[in-house]
């Protein structure tokens, strides 16, 4: 007697071990040196020059705030920040194919993306900063802005999303909501609760996992036994797709098609973006020499998100070094006049939290909010 | 004894216990190689290696459960949550399982977990960092809240916590890490749990305070000491379950009362012991109990901390309206 060929493969568990690689190849359209490796892959995802131009733009604006945050934030100018060089294509790329009436989940690292979808500079400044009109996600002409404040709580932003997306399948939207979170978010609960209720009501919802290679100083080899985040959404029952978090083309091919199969009513997608955190966990103490080599995070420079953008828009012909240094110094003169808009706003009162907190003050409230406006806070 | 900070204190306790006891490990979000996010566990893993210091996966439930479960193998899990207001995440460790084990087991089984976890305000961190939340924990039964206020208390305490075959959930101060600097003696010592402490001898008035409070109201005590007002400044060491009897005895010494907090006002930790001493020292009270404590907000983002918390003048202040109650 013999087993079955079906039962030995069920009963190989290093099988099983190694057909995970064969289940998740990355997808890639991008090479480093900016080359194209699947022209049919670019020609899908439909962007024209002009579409081009813009996502790269919005790559370097983030490049150039984050900059400018971390200098800022040396100079104590700042509040929290955690920077995001080295993200630019997994945070920019992935955003850029959502709209205005698709909802952002972000966490504390996403504040691009945000701005990207109409939120101010200045806002984003006293958010850091924090300073609660920074939480008001209105655009400067009184727009709202579907988006939820920078979520701290790992995961959190992850069930809520999921929420977000099955109201808007029950109101039949051709919207969805979408949310990051990192490596390390995928270890939490919330993660795959998220995920589980997105796909079991079908519900329209993108989840980005930034996979930066580290949570704090933990690297991802050590987060999860799985040899990739995506897999953690076929537990779920939804489709899942590694993507190389640097090649900003194959992000965006990734993010619109999964858009379109969640606004669509099918149900749920995850995406693994693999990319690199270049630059420490946060501005507020964090060594990466204390957990990663020099020479490692030298190699990732190598594949910096924005050379390969530069590199293939100028084989194209639609980019150069003065059309660059332009915008550069365009995003720059726009980051000074939000900082100075910041700068100027009015310090937070505690008897507004206290009227804000309850819509109804209790009694000792009313003579907390008394105290406060007599000492003029 | 040498002078050292608040969190070389903790760190301290920590190489101790580890030296003390195989069955002590440590672990949490980042403690291994980097130390910890505050460094309290800085060089741990190099001395005592990966196996007994060592970082989880980001997920604070799945650091309670697996606390509870190594007690069954005889070992003595300090697990750290990297900052306290991320306590939500292993309320049902902390609340729901660990505490309630020794009750379900009918006293049969031991649960010697360390909860430990910076809390605390006033460094400017983002939100849900700097949230007191011992109120929460300490309506918990079948669990001790120590949250120490000075370096020798903090090693102390620590040791004392690791010994315990009850968990307990341990508060570091944020704030007081690297402000406060004291005394501490050298080895291993203990400092006993549920015991509050006299921190300053006075006979007008008792401040009962914890944790971050402590040196709050010490400064308001100074203050008020130049002005003929002789505070005494009680420390609960112990927030839960409550040091009664030397409440007791300082409020009929003194029979005035203030109590200072960091947390917001409503239920929490000065709330108990205003209740306390109402129910069982009345008779000896001159004055109403006064409180002070932060506003019934959420806690506010970094800008405006420093108006939101507690202040060495409210306590003047608070002291002042007692003392001069007739
Ligand atoms: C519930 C919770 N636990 C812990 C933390 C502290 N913390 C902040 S960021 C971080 C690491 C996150 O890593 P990852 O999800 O990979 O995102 P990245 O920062 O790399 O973008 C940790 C542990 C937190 N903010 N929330």
């Amino acid at each position: 007697m013999t087993i079955t060929e079906t039962n030995k493969k069920i009963l190989d568990f290093n099988y099983q071990l190694a057909a995970q690689d064969e289940a998740f190849p990355t997808l890639q359209v991008l090479a480093n040196d900016g080359s194209v490796v699947d022209e049919a892959a670019l020609e899908r995802t439909g962007l024209t020059d002009d579409q081009l131009v813009e996502l790269m733009k919005h790559m370097l604006f983030s490049r150039e705030l984050d900059i400018r945050s971390t200098k800022l934030a040396k100079q104590g100018r700042f509040g929290f920040f955690a920077p995001t060089a080295g993200q630019e294509a997994s945070q920019m790329a992935s955003a850029f194919a959502f709209n205005d009436e698709d909802w952002l989940f972000p966490g504390y690292r996403d504040i691009p993306e945000i701005i990207m979808k109409g939120w101010p500079v200045w806002k984003a400044i006293l958010w850091s900063r924090g300073h609660v009109q920074g939480n008001v996600m209105t655009t400067d002409d009184g727009k709202d802005v579907h988006s939820w404040f920078p979520q701290i709580i790992i995961g959190a932003q992850y069930v809520e999303a999921a929420g977000v997306a099955l109201g808007l399948k029950k109101r039949q939207k051709d919207a969805v909501a979408y949310a990051y979170t990192g490596d390390g978010g995928t270890s939490q609960g919330d993660f795959y609760e998220a995920m589980n209720f997105a796909a079991a009501y079908q519900a329209n919802a993108v989840f980005i996992a930034q996979n930066n290679g580290f949570a704090i100083s933990t690297p991802r080899d050590f987060q999860t036994a799985a040899k990739h985040l995506a897999a953690k959404g076929w537990a779920a029952g939804i489709p899942s797709v590694v993507v190389d978090g640097n090649d900003a083309i194959a992000v965006y091919l990734a993010a619109k098609e999964a858009r379109q199969w969640a606004a669509s009513g099918n149900g749920p997608v995850l995406i693994e973006t693999l990319t690199d955190r270049l630059e420490p966990h946060s501005t507020a103490g964090d060594d990466p020499l204390r957990y990663r080599t020099k020479d490692d995070i030298d190699a990732w420079w190598q594949k910096d998100p924005l050379l390969r953008m530069r590199h293939f828009l100028t084989q194209r012909g639609i980019w150069n070094e003065e059309l660059e240094t332009a915008y550069i110094a365009e995003v720059n003169a726009h980051i000074d006049d939000q900082i100075k808009r910041a700068d100027g706003v009015e310090k937070q009162k505690i008897s507004d939290f206290l009227k804000n907190t309850l819509e109804v003050p209790s009694q000792v409230m009313q003579e907390q909010i008394a105290i406060f406006e007599s000492e003029g806070k | 004894m040498t002078e050292k900070t608040y969190i070389a204190a903790v760190q301290d306790a920590l190489d101790l216990a580890l030296t003390k006891d195989d069955n002590t490990l440590i672990f949490g979000e980042d403690v291994g190689k980097n130390g910890g996010v505050f460094r309290a566990t800085d060089g741990l893993q190099a001395k005592f290696g990966e196996e007994r210091v060592f970082n989880t996966p980001l997920a604070e439930s799945a650091i309670g459960g697996l606390a509870i479960g190594l007690t069954t193998q005889n070992y003595r899990p300090v697990m750290e949550i990297q900052f306290f207001g991320f306590l939500f995440e292993v309320m049902d460790s902390i609340a729901g399982q660990m505490s309630r084990n020794r009750f379900r087991f009918g006293g049969t089984r031991q649960m010697p977990i360390v909860v430990r976890s910076p809390y605390g305000g006033g460094t400017k961190t983002p939100e849900m960092h700097a949230d007191n939340l011992e109120g929460m924990v300490a309506q918990i039964p079948g669990i001790r809240v120590v949250m120490p206020a000075n370096p020798a208390d903090a090693k102390g305490l620590l040791l004392s916590a690791i010994e315990s075959n009850d968990p307990v959930v341990f508060l570091e101060n944020i704030h007081l890490y690297r402000s406060m600097k004291g005394e501490v003696p050298e080895g291993y010592y203990t400092t006993p749990l549920d015991k509050a402490a006299i921190v300053r001898e006075g006979q007008d008035v008792t401040i009962i305070s914890y944790g971050g409070g402590v040196p709050v109201a010490l400064k308001a005590a100074d203050e008020l000491g130049k002005q003929d007002i002789n505070a005494e400044v009680l420390d609960l060491r112990t927030v839960s379950p409550l040091d009664i009897e030397s409440i007791g005895a300082s409020v009929e010494k003194t029979g005035r009362v203030v109590v200072v907090q960091e947390a917001q006002r409503m239920a929490g930790i000065g709330a108990t012991v205003m209740a306390e001493i109402s129910e069982r020292f009345i008779l000896s009270l001159k004055a109403p109990i006064g409180r002070v404590a932060a506003p019934d907000t959420v806690y506010p983002f970094g800008q405006a901390e420093n108006d939101w918390m507690i202040k060495a003048d409210d306590v003047i202040a608070k002291v002042k309206e007692i003392v001069d109650y007739d």
